[in-house]
């Protein structure tokens, strides 16, 4: 069905990379949502403005969250986007599916939907885009009827998500698939029923080279770590010479803390290795985590509305991570409580820590001061003392 | 409403809450599950095709293919029918909206890449290369977009499809759209990263503020206090010195309209990254403060992100990240290699203007 033409978009359609317009076009064949979505946005791209209202609140029965309101600023023009709400479904840790399953949500979304879809949306849901308010809850009774439930939205914990971890990578030090399961699993209520200052995320990286950058967007970012000596094989690493590595060059001088050294043989000395991953992400047959595995716990990262953008700060140097993750999820919650209690509304933990200090912060979750948590000391004398401090 | 949809009655019957995803074991492929955290070493044999070896011996190889993130449900079930054929229906995505394709057996591999690339497919994006694009939803469903993010993608993945296929690079080069300054991108951590920006004080409707807005809120949510009560109008006013365009009281109160067409438009970003490997990570900076919205395929924006690429790929050594190159040849040198023009725009006067301004007298020229 054409219903409008669209010069501008359709210049999208050429060139190698493979052209959401084309996909906004195969939907349009079925949905008059989608359709209308082509107008819309056509418009868009004369205009250079946007035509979508500010969301509205939707949902389902029982839920605060997992629906997005979106209503078009045009809806006697664009009828079929009147109303085209996000739908965030959660989605399976590892973002892995099996066609059966997988197909059982995209003909349910044809049903129902616009046939568009976003996989994933960069919070890791399956996002489905443009659902009209009578289609919620139909949809949702079928697809959890299924198996499968909303992610959050609004003030409430968001879906977590994780890397692939040890599904696939032999650098995981921790099983970020089953802890993302697992926090996924005993948060349901704070995911579906926003009751907080503002959002809260929890992403998961099996190691430093963060593949889910959870240190940039994640209020806490949970990144697999070890401690003892890096595995060396070295057979592997003369292997590695052979092949024409210039092991100096790429390996040694490359070394952050200058702890490695290669004459006849690598030696690293591992007291003094920061654990930052470039060795063994550069020499992966010769290289491999050391023997003690464990995640370290930071706090705060988020982008840079409101006032600048934050990297999450280590908070838990080294914490072990097995199931059931007791440890972590008592740690968890006392973070956010204090978080809870203490928040202005649309505050976020690292705004929050930021205003009223790391210190009341760290005591709050009973974590000591540690040398891990900095990069150098403060550099001015205007520190606070309590009576207690002063022995 | 049609016939086939759940009635009211029947929705109630059938759903469920507070389920939870599917557990991701249903979903595993048999080798992954099998050799499970078991992994021994990874290899990366064509720019799209990876092999990971586990200690028993098994691999698993995988094919990668690049996708618009915006899927239709029939683009779907195209993957699926390939899933299917070659590799017991099992698929995966990636972070950044590749999808994977997962196998076994090293014969299939060349037929599945074949059948892929048949149907259309970027086979792709794994190793020292640009990757997918991470961006956010811009005109197609935000209500805060100024600018939009899929046809900037596209544009831009045209552009580097080669980067994308085949050429490799110093480092693996992660590019990030955001169409406005939430990010909800991850823009302000990525190798080279557009974000798109207002340049107007917004436009106050104050007939809608009395009726939809909450004042207090409106004023609180301006970060510079720009924001004050207008108690004769029932409405806000702005003083236009200290507004910088952020958008935020238009996400609290709607009649506040920051949208401007002629004066929106986006900024480059460049030098971010997230890992710890070498560097800590490190947020993007600013290369470019605007350049108009140029629908639909933003020449100008791409002119300049391929300087800066290209600039990367000739003079970084092996293994360096955009943000580590530019540290140590010197931002001083960045503009003069690129030939991007330094302004007042680049000088902090917000939050990070005091790390951020030179307290050494040796710089280059
Ligand atoms: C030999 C080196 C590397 C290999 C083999 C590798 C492998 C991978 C793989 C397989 C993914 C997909 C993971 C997923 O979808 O969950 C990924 C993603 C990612 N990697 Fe790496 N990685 C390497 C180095 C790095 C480095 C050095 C960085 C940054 C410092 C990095 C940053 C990322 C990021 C941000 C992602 C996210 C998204 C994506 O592409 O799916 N990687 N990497
Ligand atoms: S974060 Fe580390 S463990 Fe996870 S997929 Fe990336 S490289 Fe592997
Ligand atoms: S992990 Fe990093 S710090 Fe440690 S030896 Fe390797 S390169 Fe050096
Ligand atoms: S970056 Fe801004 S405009 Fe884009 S999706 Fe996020 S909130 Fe919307
Ligand atoms: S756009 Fe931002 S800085 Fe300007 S008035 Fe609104 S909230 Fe304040």
């Amino acid at each position: 069905m054409k219903k409008y033409d669209t010069p501008l978009l359709d210049e999208l359609e050429k060139g190698p990379w493979p052209s959401f317009v084309t996909e906004i076009k195969k939907a349009a064949q079925k949905h008059e949502a989608a359709a209308d979505e082509l107008g819309q946005l056509e418009k868009s791209y004369k205009t250079k403005r946007g035509y979508w209202k500010h969301g509205g609140i939707v949902g389902v029965l029982g839920y605060g969250g997992g629906v997005i309101g979106r209503y078009s600023n045009l809806p006697d023009e664009f009828p079929g986007v009147a109303h085209f709400h996000t739908v965030r479904i959660n989605q399976p840790s590892g973002f892995y599916y099996k066609s059966d399953s997988l197909r059982e949500i995209l003909d349910l979304w044809d049903k129902y939907g616009s046939g568009l879809t976003n996989m994933h949306g960069s919070t890791g849901d399956m996002v489905m885009l443009g659902c009209k308010t009578e289609a919620l809850e139909p949809f949702f009774a079928e697809i959890s009827s299924r198996g499968w439930d909303l992610g959050g939205s609004g003030s409430a914990l968001r879906t977590p998500s994780c890397c692939m971890g040890a599904s696939k990578c032999e650098w995981s030090n921790i099983d970020t698939m089953n802890l993302a399961n697992t926090l996924t699993q005993a948060y349901q209520d704070e995911l579906h029923r926003p009751m907080w200052p503002y959002k809260f995320k929890f992403k998961i990286a099996g190691c430093a080279v963060d593949c889910v950058a959870s240190i940039a967007r994640a209020d806490c970012s949970i990144i697999g770590t070890w401690r003892g000596d890096i595995q060396i094989d070295q057979g592997e690493v003369e292997n590695y010479a052979k092949q024409g590595m210039d092991i100096k060059a790429e390996i040694v001088d490359m070394c952050p803390t200058g702890c490695m050294s290669y004459e006849s043989k690598l030696e690293i000395n591992n007291a003094e290795c920061s654990r930052c991953m470039h060795c063994i992400a550069k020499m992966t047959k010769a290289l491999g985590p050391g023997p003690e595995k464990g995640a370290s716990i930071l706090i705060g990262s988020k982008a840079p509305i409101v006032v600048g953008s934050l990297l999450s700060w280590v908070v838990v140097p080294f914490m072990k991570m097995e199931p059931p993750y007791e440890e972590f999820k008592d740690l968890a919650d006392k973070m956010i409580e204090w978080w809870d209690d203490n928040a202005k509304p649309r505050e976020r933990i690292g705004e929050l820590i930021e205003a009223k200090g790391m210190r009341p912060f760290l005591e709050a979750i009973g974590v000591e001061a540690q040398p891990q948590q900095v990069y150098e000391p403060r550099k001015d004398p205007f520190f606070f003392w309590k009576d207690e401090d002063l022995g | 409403m049609s016939a086939q949809w759940l009635t009211e009655t029947e929705a109630k019957e059938k759903r469920q809450t507070d389920i939870g995803p599917p557990h991701y074991e249903k979903f595993l492929p048999p080798v992954i599950k099998k050799n499970y955290g078991d992994w021994k070493y990874h290899e990366l044999l064509e720019p799209g095709v990876s092999v990971h070896v586990a200690n028993s011996g098994d691999k698993v190889f995988t094919v990668r293919i690049g996708s618009p993130r915006i899927l239709s449900t029939d683009t779907i079930r195209d993957m699926l029918e390939v899933a299917d054929k070659f590799c017991g229906g099992y698929i995966r995505w990636t972070t950044r909206n590749n999808v994977e394709f997962l196998t076994d057996k090293e014969e299939t591999v060349k037929s599945l890449k074949a059948e892929l690339q048949k149907r259309g497919y970027s086979v792709g994006g794994i190793g020292p290369r640009v990757s997918n694009v991470v961006h956010t939803q811009g005109w197609v469903h935000c209500h805060s977009a100024c600018t939009d993010a899929s046809g900037l993608v596209k544009a831009m993945m045209d552009e580097f499809h080669d980067y994308f296929v085949e050429k490799s690079l110093p480092n693996k080069v992660r590019l990030a759209v955001a169409c406005c300054v939430n990010m909800c991108g991850a823009v302000h951590c990525s190798d080279i990263a557009v974000v798109a920006v207002h340049r107007k004080v917004p436009h106050i409707d104050h007939e809608l503020v009395k009726n939809m807005c909450e004042i207090p809120t409106t004023v609180a949510s301006c970060p510079t206090r720009a924001i004050s009560p207008d108690p004769g109008k029932k409405s806000i006013k702005i003083n236009a010195d200290k507004c910088m365009y952020c958008g935020n009281c238009f996400t609290v109160c709607p009649p506040v309209d920051i949208h401007n067409p002629e004066n929106d438009g986006v900024a480059i970003m460049v030098g971010g990254k997230v890992g710890s490997l070498r560097k800590g990570p490190m947020f993007s900076k600013l290369a470019v403060p605007y350049i108009p919205n140029e629908p639909p395929r933003w020449p100008t924006v791409i002119k300049h992100l391929k300087t800066i690429l290209e600039t990367y790929a000739s003079h970084a050594r092996k293994h360096e990240r955009v943000g580590e190159w530019i540290e140590r040849i010197g931002w001083e040198r960045f503009f003069s290699l690129t030939g991007i023009p330094f302004t007042f725009q680049h000088i902090d006067d917000f939050t990070f203007m005091r790390d951020t301004l030179r307290t050494s007298a040796a710089f280059k020229y």
